[in-house]
């Protein structure tokens, strides 16, 4: 029960549980899930469709509300927090990347990534500076005034990525980020998000269907109807660039 | 950021954008336009109708209006005079004697108004002058009388005719006395026609024995808008020992109808408001439902509810309200144009209008309150239309919003 107070701890859920009503019976989208994950993790989440990685991203990220259990991110119990506290606490707390038009379109990508630090009230130098520090480490330097249209799917992730970091949150939750990319592409963006969990030990937690997504992680959580099936941690050689 | 994010919204969707903006222009514009010509019209009608008997204002002995005796009438007051003269809104004051006496021929008789005037003065307020059909207007110690067409031709007499008036004078005197008819005047309303008469007036306080005394000043003013404005103010140095009364009260029918048509004119803007209305409304629907998965992130990210919707509020009030403007900076040259060169009707309302004794044309008013007032109308539009974007961001569930 104290696990999660231990420092290096970042997310800690336990209990937790989603269950939809919805249909004709109902479904038990996250089935009891304790889950523990520390600092500089980059861990995926797999398993069939349906099996609830979204949902329990969802539930970790403090987009939906779990109907059973708790999470704490660091020692803070999401579930004590209001709802625009809860906004507030995702702003500074926690990155997202989702599976596609992550982008606000009428935004460059320079303005996508400093609007977060907007929300946080950063100073126009430090915004400044960090854009294009993100901008350097996702490769994109020549890119900053394209508009996500403008932009190929494979960029507009990896600009998601940046605007993800550019609230230097505890962790990046990214919900399928590679699902609508060519291969290359998809390596690409992996590629940058491995160098950032190694160099800058940003903690990552993915789902994917992906192959290639889990053979670069160094956790694979599997996940079946909800439940954690597996579990494994794999040698440190596997994630090394190639 | 959030003004230059909002201000790319407004422009995100192009085409809708502008529909919904010339959708507002054509409204404002046309109401500026409806506004300013019945504003002009109706102004133009009081202008008229004021200048028929009653003058903008009038000032009387307190407790005329309610028993108009001559016994209510009130001493020469020079100090009034100059007063009323002094305002800065007061054109012309005009001091008049009037009752009601029998007016008498050879073989009829008739109730008429006999009306003491000034034969100066008084065609400042009612262009008395320029309504002689016959004869001439009267001089200024002349002994004759005028008129009105309709209760000579009563009498069967003309000009240089004699003229008998019956009746009772100051305090209850009789007063009897005779006047040749110097001119027949013509008033376009055939009340007025058919019941008037006007003596200089030395000769109507002597045949009244009502030396010096007058039972109202009538003051013409630079604009008959200005009535009630002059009213209040004199009213209130005046108090006690006079009455003070705009032309509403000395013609509340005629009031009673311009109410009407103002009112008339509001139910048409209100459904023409209610159509562009409908017409944001969809802007605001639409909006909604394609930026539903956009609104999802941003609240996802961080972003909060109130910031989101007061970015979403700006981006429908500033469509709305730019739209007015270009509506009002369009209408100016238009009302402009015809400010100067009114319409002029013809055919038969013309002669209607004649008919009436109106000037047949189209007046339009440039008062600013028709201008901005629509802008003002707009803006009221687009923030209650923007309970509903409001209502919805406020509700937002990203995960929901993102599963579309
Ligand atoms: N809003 C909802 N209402 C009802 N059932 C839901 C809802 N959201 C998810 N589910 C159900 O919960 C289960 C888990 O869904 P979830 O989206 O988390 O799976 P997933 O692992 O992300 O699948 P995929 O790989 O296809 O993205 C599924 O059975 C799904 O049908
Ligand atoms: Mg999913």
């Amino acid at each position: 029960m104290d696990s999660h107070n231990h420092e290096n701890c970042v997310i800690h859920t336990e209990d937790l549980t989603k269950i939809y009503d919805g249909g004709a019976f109902p479904v038990r989208a996250v089935n009891d899930v304790h889950l523990h994950i520390e600092k500089g993790e980059f861990t995926t989440l797999v398993g069939p469709s349906g099996s609830g990685k979204t949902t329990l991203l969802n539930l970790i990220g403090g987009l939906d509300q779990p109907t059973q259990g708790k999470v704490w991110v660091k020692d803070v119990d999401i579930s004590t927090l209001s709802k625009s506290q809860l906004i507030d606490f995702r702003l500074h707390n926690i990155g997202f990347v989702f599976q596609a038009y992550n982008l606000i379109p009428v935004l460059t990508a320079r303005e996508n990534i400093e609007f977060v630090m907007l929300l946080q009230k950063r100073s126009k130098a430090e915004r400044k500076k960090r854009v294009f520090q993100l901008l350097r480490e996702i490769g994109m330097e020549d890119k900053i005034n394209h508009r996500p249209a403008q932009l190929s799917g494979g960029q507009q992730q990896r600009v998601a990525v940046a605007r993800a970091l550019a609230s230097k949150p505890q962790f990046v939750l990214a919900d399928e980020p590679t699902a609508n990319l060519d291969s290359k592409t998809a390596k690409n963006l992996l590629d940058t998000m491995v160098k950032l969990n190694e160099e800058e030990h940003i903690t990552f937690i993915f789902s994917t269907h992906d192959q290639r997504v889990m053979d670069r992680a160094r956790r694979v959580i599997t996940l079946v109807d909800g439940a954690i099936a597996s579990d494994e941690l794999k040698e440190e050689q596997h994630i090394i660039i190639g | 950021m959030f003004l230059r994010l909002a201000w790319r919204n407004i422009w995100r969707n192009k085409r809708r954008t502008i529909i919904t903006m010339a959708s507002v222009v054509f409204a404002v514009l046309l109401a500026i336009l409806l506004n300013s010509i019945k504003e002009g019209v109706l102004y133009k009608l009081q202008e008229n109708v004021v200048t028929f008997y009653t003058g903008a204002v009038q000032i009387h002995q307190n407790g005329y209006w309610e028993d108009q005796r001559l016994d209510n009438s009130f001493a020469q007051s020079d100090s009034l005079f100059e007063l009323a003269k002094a305002h800065p809104d007061v054109n012309a004051v005009v001091p008049r004697l009037e009752t009601f006496v029998l007016a008498a021929s050879e073989k009829h008789t008739r109730g008429c108004m006999v009306v003491g005037i000034d034969p100066q003065t008084e065609p400042l307020v009612t262009s008395l002058d320029q309504k002689i059909v016959q004869g001439s207007y009267l001089e200024n110690n002349d002994q004759g009388i005028l008129l009105s067409e309709g209760l000579a031709e009563y009498l069967k007499l003309g000009v240089n005719d004699t003229v008998v008036l019956l009746g009772q004078g100051y305090h209850g005197v009789s007063a009897t006395g005779k006047y040749a008819i110097r001119g027949l005047i013509k008033f376009a309303s055939p009340e007025l026609n058919k019941r008037m008469a006007y003596l200089p007036m030395h000769s109507a306080q002597n045949l009244f024995g009502a030396e010096n005394r007058f039972t109202a000043l009538v003051l013409d003013l630079t604009s008959v808008v200005k009535a009630e404005k002059v009213e209040e103010e004199l009213a209130l140095t005046l108090e006690g020992q006079y009455e003070v009364m705009n032309w509403k009260t000395l013609l509340p029918e005629l009031n009673q109808v311009l109410e009407g048509e103002r009112a008339e004119n509001v139910i048409f803007l209100m459904v023409l408001y209610l159509l562009i209305s409908f017409g944001i409304f969809g802007t605001i629907l639409m909006m909604i439902v394609e930026r539903q998965y956009e609104f999802g992130i941003l609240v996802a990210i961080g972003m909060r509810k109130l910031k989101l919707s007061r970015m979403v509020i700006f981006e429908n009030v500033m469509i709305s309200v730019i739209g007015a403007i270009i509506g009002t900076v369009l209408s100016v040259p238009v009302v402009g144009y015809f400010y100067r060169y009114p319409i002029r009707i013809t055919g038969k309302l013309e002669e209607a209008y004649r008919n009436f004794g109106f000037e047949p044309i189209f007046y339009f008013s440039i008062e600013p309150r028709i201008f901005y007032s629509q802008t003002i109308v707009v803006l009221s539009i687009a923030l209650i239309l923007s309970i509903y974007p409001l209502i919805k961001i406020m509700n937002i569930k990203p995960v929901e919003s993102m599963r579309q």
